[in-house]
């Protein structure tokens, strides 16, 4: 009796374990080694990275905005590619920790810690200031396709409009599933990441290889297109206070810089319009204008209509639909996941109820997302129809990411480094 | 320039600061919100081993080549069994390490004598590859003492764990990184 109730006063303290064999008393006087636990990686080196983060942010805006100088951005983003890259492993990056950001202001339970919190900000922030100079020298994924750029072809305007829309889909679908706690998507589908591990899946070297080899002819296809935090880079950068130029003074209009960058955001001048042709885009203007309700209302739609299939994402919708058709009698093979709830005994109908509460959730947040997507697929239009006067060769704020390729195109820059005695002027290769 | 672009410029610089002193004015507000809400400490993946059902996919599903899962022996737990269900196929031929008795498929437990009739197992997490077939043999018929971690000597920290993901048990959390590990028979979190 006074056994049962010991039995009864351990087993909750140890789990699910029985103790089937009592640990024996050694006669000979045996000691019991020591359990193997390595200790991760010391805090201080992770407050180190923030540091080494911040010295390559400030570094990069001043080679980038002060002394110009493209080869220094060259090195700093070999640095890069080395440090956060190979020997980080490209472990919690800038890119995924917008996902930590999302998860912690949905998930209450989740503590996201400091260092997650600067790696999210610091870029953003120097951003604001200097242009997208993390873009250029101090992200690895940037710094692993700039070295690749061969011989850039120059994307059509239209495609390039286009394509550029993808990182904000990617954006908003990388914050539903993050926000509802489903996947981090964006470290799921990391194409670079398998390099800096030197390890990785098939699908994923293969992925990663084909962005480097798209990034020898279309440069920075990853960032252009697809990178979601490279999607609020370019909106922040558009309010920058300073921001990398094509000349260091004033432009002479003599279209050498015209095809210098690699992805395509370098602006020509506009002729001046005609007035027919303000009209014309004045009145688009006010069409998308009062269509963008309208865009928005039917990406809802949309968006609803999908919340289905995109809640999938979610291991607690998988296992209830799993477990539903197994006692339905719809698939006969349990599968790991459904036994080891089984095994629980926990009660299904909690499940269900769990998973109801998570497809409710999408309802809403995949409603959000297309309405989200309406509005970026209207904005974009609005912005085309805006004619912009310029009389120069410009960046655009935006797409541009201040890597420094076009000041050597510039006879001004030439000039400049002339006047400081610098012999040695830079002559552009192919680009 | 005239006059009329002058004020076009300064209209369009004055936006561009309060966007802008906006964007500061949000992300300063995001990250003291959550700064309020965070922790110093980084967090680090582990496996709770009341919830692994030793399904094997930790030896698989890992990004690195050989899993940073293995096996971690709760020495305090162990029975010291002859017959260990962890370490000998079931009906093994006999109770030697002979490798056709072995369940480890890499030879990474090594039993040693003690004194009649018990035999101390111990781990070599250089051959180990996490695939819990002693795990799994442990808990069916032995004490549990055998059981899975993540080791964080050779875990490379991915932001979102591959073995998480395909867990069928949810048994990976985020832990803080100065509690890395969640061993049995003693209080998990500790």
């Amino acid at each position: 009796m006074v056994a049962l109730v010991l039995v009864l006063l351990i087993l909750p303290t140890m789990g699910y374990t029985v103790q089937r064999f009592p640990p024996p008393d050694f006669d000979s006087g045996h000691t019991l080694p020591r359990t193997v636990i390595p200790e991760p990686r010391a805090l201080i080196y992770e407050y180190l990275d923030v540091m080494v983060l911040l010295i390559a942010l400030s570094l990069a805006s001043y080679l980038a905005l002060k002394s110009r100088s493209r080869r220094g951005i060259f090195l700093l983003g070999i640095f890069s590619l080395a440090y956060f890259g190979f020997w980080r492993k490209g472990c919690v990056c800038y890119i995924g920790s917008l996902q930590n950001i999302t998860l912690a202001l949905f998930d209450h339970s989740y503590t996201v810690p400091l260092v997650i919190i600067a790696f999210f900000s610091l870029p953003l922030i120097f951003t604001l200031f200097f242009g997208r100079t993390f873009c250029a020298a101090v992200c690895p994924l940037g710094a692993i396709q700039d070295v690749v750029v061969l011989r850039p072809i120059r994307v059509p305007s239209w495609l390039e409009h286009a394509l550029g829309l993808f990182a904000y889909i990617y954006l908003g679908l990388a914050v539903l599933f993050a926000a509802t706690g489903s996947a981090f998507i964006i470290c799921q589908y990391d194409p670079f990441v398998s390099f800096f591990r030197r390890s990785g899946s098939l699908d994923m070297l293969i992925l990663g290889g084909g962005f480097l080899l798209v990034g020898l002819f279309v440069g920075r296809p990853y960032c252009r297109y697809l990178c979601p935090y490279g999607a609020l880079l370019n909106l922040v950068s558009r309010a920058s206070k300073w921001h990398v130029t094509i000349t260091p003074k004033e432009c002479i209009q003599c279209r050498l810089c015209e095809e210098s960058c690699a992805f395509g955001a370098i602006q020509e001048p506009t002729p001046e319009a005609k007035t027919t042709e303000q009209d014309e885009n004045k009145r688009r203007f006010t069409y998308l204008l009062l269509l963008l309700p309208v865009f928005m209302l039917f990406g809802g739609w949309l968006g609803t209509r999908v919340s289905d299939p995109l809640s999938r994402m979610h291991p607690t919708v998988r296992l209830a639909e799993q477990i539903w058709s197994e006692d339905t009698g719809d698939t006969q093979d349990s599968t790991d996941a459904s036994d080891a709830f089984r095994s629980t005994g926990r009660s299904k109908y909690e499940l269900y109820d769990e998973a109801l509460q998570i497809k409710n959730q999408f309802a809403w947040g995949s409603g959000l997302l297309g309405a989200f997507v309406g509005l970026v697929i209207c904005l974009k239009l609005i912005f085309l129809a805006i004619s912009r006067r310029r009389s120069d060769y410009e960046v655009n704020r935006g797409t541009c990411i201040s890597c420094a390729r076009c000041f050597a195109y510039c006879p001004v820059e030439h000039e400049r480094l002339k006047e400081r005695g610098k012999d040695t002027i830079p002559v552009p290769g192919r680009i | 320039m005239n006059s009329k672009d002058t004020t076009h410029v300064t209209r369009r610089d004055f936006i561009k600061n309060g966007v802008r002193g906006g964007c500061l004015l949000g992300l300063g507000g995001l990250v003291g919100f959550l700064t309020n809400r965070s922790q110093a400490d980084d967090t680090v993946w582990q496996i709770n081993p009341y919830e692994c059902v030793a399904c094997g996919k930790c030896a698989t599903h890992c990004v690195l080549d050989i899993s940073a899962v293995k096996c971690t022996h709760a020495f305090a737990m162990c029975g010291y069994c002859k017959l260990c269900t962890g370490y000998f196929e079931q009906q093994p031929n006999a109770l030697t390490s002979g490798a056709e008795n072995q369940l480890c498929p890499t030879g990474a437990i090594l039993r040693t004598f003690v004194e009649d009739p018990y035999y101390e197992y111990t781990i070599d997490e250089s051959l180990c590859v996490g695939c819990a077939k002693c795990v799994k043999g442990c808990k069916a018929f032995g004490n549990g003492s055998l059981f899975l971690q993540v080791h964080h000597d050779r875990c490379v920290d991915c932001n979102e764990c591959s073995i998480a993901v395909a867990c069928p048990s949810n048994a990976f959390h985020r832990v803080p990184s100065s509690h890395p590990y969640m061993l049995k028979g003693t209080d998990l979190m500790g």
